[in-house]
């Protein structure tokens, strides 16, 4: 069956329709990873966003359901140039044709992924829709488009409930606005105690569990929706116990302290972005995943310094907070999809909480 | 970390000749790292014994040095050049060695020398097999059970500890020479006895095999600072078990998750941090099908074949980086030349597949065993980009250059599905076809993959082709049927032959149905940044890119088309002449496209042309370029015969011929229009005449007398060329030539043993520029290419030179020659007979070009554009000769190709070659053989065996070996003969005689030489096939002609090894 993507601009692809057959109304977004589309799917980063994968075969190794990074998928919708129709791998449970329709999840493929890509890249992120009318009437759609946004996306994907994986180390706070497995696998393999909550989740009551650490997870959307979290993390800052946030969580502890972020033009979405670690000089190659980026200008010089930044675009990619154990980074240490090269970041998390480190001197 | 600024004058050490293992890919590496060297202010002093390679010519280095590649002329180079510091990763294994070789001995630093990129350490660990595995187990990386041993002995037993089968790798071989896998005691003891000895340390690992697990390639890099990144990961289609260089390989991996990918990529990480390599390097793992369980096969810690192929990949330059590293450089301050805005310091992120063949020489070498295993044997390469793997498969196929084009393209039909299963279990070149042909009998794939522990995907996706032939064959060829096809690159002449239409009405109904290719960038980032570099391929489907390549400004536009992949006939020289008339085009203003498809050579950086296809080169894939690009004309000449054989297609195209028109290239190549113009000129060929059938042939060849010369027209490197004494082998030859598709008639002459003589020149339609003439030590008969050739020309006449001359004139103004023309000749005194005339770039143009100053191709390329000679600053006729002796000597790879019939004829079998330049001649021929590895006296004893006819002519060189102290060891009828003649010789029993006999000789160790003159006819069961064989695969050098043993005795009595050479500086000239 025919599929179409239209986008804001007026642009029409039109190729297969994959997946579920519904109409999804969407921001597109691109990922230039070679692998790890299943991780990709299943990182809760991607709600409220349709993904298309500049790589032009997805899918050939099936679906190993060991490597989701969440319970389900949770993209709008999935844009490839082919989809394998087999799969071909000693764990793969399934084609990701069945996976994407069991998830009831739309999709088009067939498309110049490479075109829409470098429209993304010159015109920057918008919305569109994938559809499989035929009959689709552009005057409809595109004011439509035009009036779509994410909105508050990270309640949608936080957990609801609070849930403790038992360990014998640190006891880690989890506060999840839209996190993927591997951050609290990370701490987990590590020996910690963790303890997930809900997004919406009061300060106070993660402090009533005492915990050792807190990590802030990655999440979806605008960080600047998150205003009831944003007012708990600035009491989380104030007490101090050692945090370290990610992606979204960085964001928002940039926020919480008097930061600001403003939304980039087509943002950084791959497993290929090399970060500089700013008091070393070393380069590590990353995974990253955000559309907004915290505006290192407005950063109140008395509260966090830079630690990394995007050797590409000179972008911020993580903040050292003064006087604190806190250290928040833009990029993906847990990677899955993409290189696990700054997963010391873990490491040197746990020496912050044992009193061996501090932010500001923080060092490999 | 900025650049060092302690480094002022660098040392780059060249690969040496080609041979199978060492390839372009090193020109590549080093023309790429020389140039990035001077950007940075340093100066550069070169060596490499190879004269067709661009890396030797006086604008990539400051200083260049065409010399023998060894210890005592490097220790000589450093005393005269006295440079600071040496850069060995670039010269492959020849230079990593030559660089450790120096540094060990402490010769670097009593002269204040460091070696840079690397340290004799790291070269160490990572070459060393007992230090490998320590490093390995250091940086917690598996690597399979193995022992190194020294002994046959130890081996055995250590096979019996870890069970068979056992792989068996020698230490410090090229492309694994002397290796591997034994499946019981008796291939044991075989290979390791071979192993032990080529070994340069006497040493090699036993290991248990790990064949049938996917092999997975990584390139990774890494600076001073720590700073690690990969350029590209790579999976062999062909598992564990063949040589990489053998493997189709494809980039990136396909059937990795996530896991596996990052599991390999940060094991290859930190191998890269332990040996603490400040450049490239490459590491090979196998990772078990069904499992996370991996091991490390090999780390080379430093440019490679792989590495060139993965900078062609995508995009990233990994040898420019690497010598921008060795300068002191941190990968964040090196920009990313194709975005122009990020830096080395990121990873490339590809949008599309790229898939590689290798180019194996067994139609050159139609006696040897096809079987492929972990000694690499092929001579070249290609590669193709496509958004699919179906696609870039079907690309790759066509641009081999073998007269295929799909997977019907070698023949298994008459296979019943039982020799189809058989059929499947051998690993050898066409394992390909035989997939497709079970999928076409219907065998499972799963069966297919048990058999042949192909990957399921990939044997799905060959699946997939199969599917798309069976439904052209049985369906209407509908739009989508059509679109689907042309996807995955079904060309339209297969699509034609598929459907019963000739191949112009597909063309018809694609433009109908507006299926059209459209052009797309390489830009290592998957169009994440905006790019600036035009390094385009194709796909089917989707927006063209080519038209938003920045414009040049420049109002004429050139296609220059290359000459694909390195075989035997046609090497690395072509892509010599291609890059230079390229850069000859752009400064006279053109906007320059290159067309080519094979990734280890310069031609296919992405910064010599304005513009770079990375494309098949036949008709239909240049056809869709010219309709993009629409080019004021072509040129041909440059490219060898790939080039040439699209000029007809190129004009009915609409594209003007620049140079020499293809009616003029037709008149040279078409024999009887050739004969016409032999006879408008008045000059002699020998009699022949073109048959198209055995029995024609026949007849011919008694009209004419024996020996006469068969060969097909239209051929490069004497493919299928014989003598024939007899009207048996005239039939046995036919068969043979047969066998290879021929559209073309086959040529019959007179065989005439005299003086061969070659002349490359440049006519400008009125004048002509002779920079030189050479001559060949062999007689007429054997190859050119496998001659040595001699410059300038020492034994002939005053007047046959001035005949030549006059002659070469002659046949350039008959065939209207505008740019390039290549002359062989006979020379019987005074006499000059014509033998081939080719209107183009030759095998001999570098070389020539090096020695005489004279730039050739560029002087060629700007005739073409329509200056003349005298414009151009020279003036014309037969240049004065040189001050120098050049010699170009051939190089052969015969010990990597089992069962090749290593006697030299008409048809080529040299893989490379080497220069000796000299003021005297003798010493001239004396670096030649050192340059081809013969290093002699030794052991003072040789073994001669020789045809009746050749007897006489034995004497004086028996005589001359007794004279230099040499123990003479000769088969009944030569002994008998040279004792006779008063030469004190040793019978020997033959090989099939009782033991000790030759066999026993020159598995002792001790023979320097083996002289051999073949009989004629290809029985290889022939005693003398045994016995060549036997002393290539010893390591004994084997000479089968007389003339070559000549030359080798002058040099052995001229020269002696404690002698300093005057070493040349080729710049200077």
């Amino acid at each position: 069956m025919k599929a179409f993507l239209i986008l804001e601009d007026g642009t029409v692809f039109t190729g297969i329709s994959i997946g579920a057959r519904k109409e999804i109304i969407s921001e597109i977004v691109f990922n230039t990873s070679m692998t790890g589309y299943l991780e990709i799917l299943t990182d809760p980063s991607y709600a409220g966003q349709a993904v298309c994968m500049t790589y032009p075969m997805i899918g050939n190794y099936g679906i190993c359901y060991e490597d989701m990074e969440s319970i389900r998928p949770w993209v709008d919708g999935y844009i490839v140039k082919e989809l394998s129709e087999k799969d071909s791998n000693f764990r793969s449970e399934g084609t990701i044709s069945d996976f994407l329709i069991k998830y009831d999840i739309p999709g088009i493929a067939g498309i110049d992924t490479r075109a829409l890509t470098k429209i993304l890249r010159e015109k920057g992120t918008m919305n569109g829709m994938i559809t499989t009318d035929e009959d689709y009437s552009m005057e409809d759609i595109i004011p439509k488009l035009k009036a779509y946004t994410t909105g508050k996306v990270v309640e949608k994907v936080s957990c609801t409930e609070k849930k403790r994986t038992p360990g014998s180390g640190y006891r880690i706070a989890l506060l999840d606005v839209g996190t993927k497995k591997d951050i609290a696998l990370n701490l987990v393999k590590r020996g910690c105690e963790v303890t997930v909550y809900p997004a919406l989740t009061k300060a106070s009551e993660i402090l009533l569990d005492e915990p050792d650490g807190i990590m802030i997870s990655n999440g979806p959307g605008d960080p600047k929706e998150c205003v009831e979290t944003i007012e708990e993390i600035k009491k989380l800052y104030e007490t101090d116990i050692p945090i370290f946030a990610i992606c979204l969580g960085h964001q928002l502890m940039a926020l919480a302290t008097g930061g600001d972020t403003h939304r980039m033009k087509y943002g950084h979405r791959g497993a290929n972005h090399p970060v500089k670690d700013l008091s070393t000089g070393r380069v590590y190659i990353t995974s990253q995943n955000h559309g907004y980026v915290v505006d290192e200008k407005k950063i109140p010089p008395d509260v966090a310094k830079p630690s990394f930044v995007n050797v590409n675009d000179g972008t911020l990619e993580g903040l050292d907070y003064i006087n604190k154990k806190i250290f928040t980074v833009q990029f993906h240490p847990e990677a899955c999809p993409g290189p696990v090269d700054t997963g010391f970041l873990f490491d040197r998390f746990l020496a912050m909480i044992g009193g061996k480190e501090t932010a500001d001197h923080a060092k490999e | 970390m900025p650049k060092n600024k302690d480094i002022k004058k660098v040392l780059v050490i060249g690969s040496g000749p080609i041979v199978i293992g060492q390839a372009a890919e090193f020109d590549y590496a080093g023309t790429q790292g020389c140039r990035a060297l001077k950007e940075e202010g340093v100066e550069v002093v070169l060596i490499n014994s190879n004269p067709a390679t661009i890396m030797t010519d006086g604008d990539i280095a400051d200083r260049v040095y065409i010399e023998p590649l060894t210890v005592k002329v490097l220790e000589e180079l450093i005393i005269k050049e006295k440079p600071d510091s040496i850069l060995p990763t670039l010269g492959g294994q020849a230079g990593l060695n030559l660089g450790m070789e120096l540094e060990e001995s402490g010769f670097l630093s009593e002269h204040g020398v460091k070696l840079i990129g690397t340290t004799s350490q790291t070269i160490k660990k990572a070459e060393d097999r007992l230090e490998f595995k320590n490093t390995m187990e250091k940086a917690g990386q598996p690597v399979a059970p193995s022992l190194v041993v020294e002994n046959i002995d130890d081996g055995v037993k250590f096979a019996r500890e870890i069970g068979y089968p056992v792989v068996l790798r020698p230490a410090y071989t090229l492309g694994g020479s002397g290796g591997g896998i034994a499946h019981n005691e008796e291939e044991i003891r075989e290979i390791l006895s071979n192993g032990l000895r080529l070994s340069r340390v006497g040493q090699v690992l036993v290991e248990r095999s790990i064949a049938g697990w996917k092999e997975i390639e990584y390139e990774v890099m890494r600076d001073s600072a720590g700073n690690v990144i990969t350029v590209c990961n790579m999976e062999n289609l062909d598992p564990v078990g063949v040589h990489t260089g053998d493997s189709i390989v494809v980039a990136p991996s396909q059937t990795l998750s996530d896991k596996e990918y990052q599991m390999l990529r940060t094991a290859a990480l930190k191998i890269i941090d332990e040996l603490k390599i400040t450049g490239g390097c490459n590491v090979q793992f196998a990772l078990h099908p069904s499992s996370f369980e991996y091991c490390v096969i090999e780390v080379n810690p430093r440019v490679s074949r792989s590495s060139a192929l993965a900078s062609k990949a995508t995009g990233y330059p990994i040898a420019k980086v690497a010598a921008k590293i060795a300068l002191g450089y941190t990968l964040d301050e090196i920009k990313n030349a194709i975005t122009g805005k990020t830096y080395a310091s990121f990873e490339p992120a590809i949008d599309y597949c790229v898939v590689k063949i290798p180019r194996l020489p067994f139609d050159k070498f139609i006696t040897a065993k096809r079987t492929l295993s972990t000694q690499m044997k092929a001579t070249g390469e290609v590669m193709s980009i496509c958004d699919n793997f179906e696609g870039a498969l079907m690309k790759a196929i066509r641009s081999l250059e073998q007269n295929v084009d799909s997977l019907l393209s070698v023949d298994f039909s008459k296979y019943t599905r039982e020799e189809l299963l058989r059929k499947l279990e051998i690993v050898d070149d066409r394992r390909i076809y035989a997939i497709a042909e079970a999928i076409r009998k219907g065998i499972d794939t799963r069966k297919i993959n048990e058999i042949t522990h192909i990957d399921r995907w990939f044997i799905d996706k060959i699946a997939s082709l199969v599917d798309t032939e069976q439904r052209l064959k049985n369906e209407e060829l509908t739009p989508e049927l059509l679109r689907r096809a042309k996807k995955q690159e079904f060309p339209d002449h297969v699509i034609g032959k598929l459907t019963g239409k000739y191949k112009g009405k597909i063309r018809e109904l694609r433009k109908e149905y507006g299926i059209r290719p459209a052009f797309k960038m390489v830009d290592t980032c998957a169009a994440e940044f905006e790019a600036e570099t035009p390094y385009m391929y194709s796909i089917y489907g989707g927006e063209d890119e080519s038209g938003l390549i920045a414009p040049t400004g420049k109002d004429r536009k050139v296609l220059v088309l290359g000459s694909g992949p390195i075989r035997i006939g046609q090497g690395i020289e072509f892509d010599y002449c291609s890059v230079h008339a390229t850069w000859a085009f752009k400064k006279a203003g053109y906007e320059t496209i290159i067309v080519n498809n094979n990734p280890e050579t310069v031609s296919t950086d992405f910064d010599i042309a304005d513009k770079l296809y990375f494309e098949p080169l036949t008709e239909e894939d240049v056809a869709n370029i010219v309709d993009v690009e629409k080019p004021d004309g072509a040129v041909v000449q440059f490219g060898g015969q790939t080039a040439i054989k699209l000029t007809q297609a190129l004009m009915e195209m609409g594209v003007e011929i620049l140079g020499t028109s293809a009616e003029n290239v037709d008149k040279a190549e078409d024999r009887e229009l050739f004969d016409e113009v032999l006879n408008e000129t008045g000059i002699r060929r020998p009699a022949g005449h073109t048959v198209f059938t055995a029995a024609e042939a026949i007849k011919a060849a008694n009209d004419l007398g024996y020996p006469v010369l068969v060969r097909p027209s239209y051929v490069l490197g004497g493919q299928g060329m014989r003598i024939a004494f007899n009207d048996d082998e005239i039939n046995e030859f036919i068969g043979i030539i047969n066998r290879i598709a021929q559209d073309h008639p086959i040529l019959v002459d007179k065989y005439m043993m005299g003086k061969e003589i070659e002349v490359d020149a440049v006519c400008d339609g009125n004048d002509i520029l002779i920079p030189g003439i050479m001559e060949h030590i062999e007689r007429a008969g054997i190859h050119s290419g496998d001659s040595i050739s001699i410059y300038p020309a020492p034994t002939i006449s005053e007047k046959a030179k001035e005949t030549i001359a006059d002659y070469t004139a002659r046949l350039a103004k008959a065939l209207c020659v505008k740019g390039m023309i290549n002359i062989q000749f006979i020379a019987m005194g005074d006499e000059v007979y014509c033998i081939e005339v080719n209107p183009r770039s030759s095998r001999t143009v570098p070389y020539i070009s090096k020695v005489t100053g004279i730039p050739i191709v560029e002087l060629a390329a700007n005739v073409i554009t329509g200056k003349t000679i005298r414009e151009l600053g020279y003036e014309p006729g037969l240049q004065k000769p040189a001050e120098y002796y050049a010699i170009k000597m051939p190089v052969f790879s015969f010990e990597k190709i089992q069962d090749a019939e290593t006697s030299l004829g008409p048809e080529m079998k040299s893989t490379g070659e080497c220069l000796g330049i000299s003021r005297d001649l003798n010493e001239a021929l004396y670096k030649a053989f050192l340059g081809a590895g013969i290093s002699l006296p030794k052991h003072r004893q040789v073994i001669i065996t020789v045809k009746d006819a050749d007897k006489p002519e034995i004497v004086n060189i028996g005589r001359r070996f007794e004279a230099l102290g040499y123990k003479i060891y000769a088969t009944r009828s030569t002994a008998k003969f040279l004792v006779n003649n008063g030469v004190n010789a040793l019978k020997v029993n033959n090989i099939h005689q009782e033991s000790p006999n030759i066999e026993d000789l020159i598995l002792g160790h001790r023979i320097d030489l083996v002289v051999d003159t073949p009989t004629q006819g290809f029985n290889k069961n022939r005693d003398g096939f045994i016995i060549r064989r036997l002393s290539i695969e010893t390591g004994v050098t084997c000479l089968t002609a007389l003339d070559t043993v000549s030359a080798l005795l002058t040099a052995m009595e001229t020269e002696n090894a404690e002698r300093e050479l005057e070493l040349i500086n080729i710049a200077d000239i």
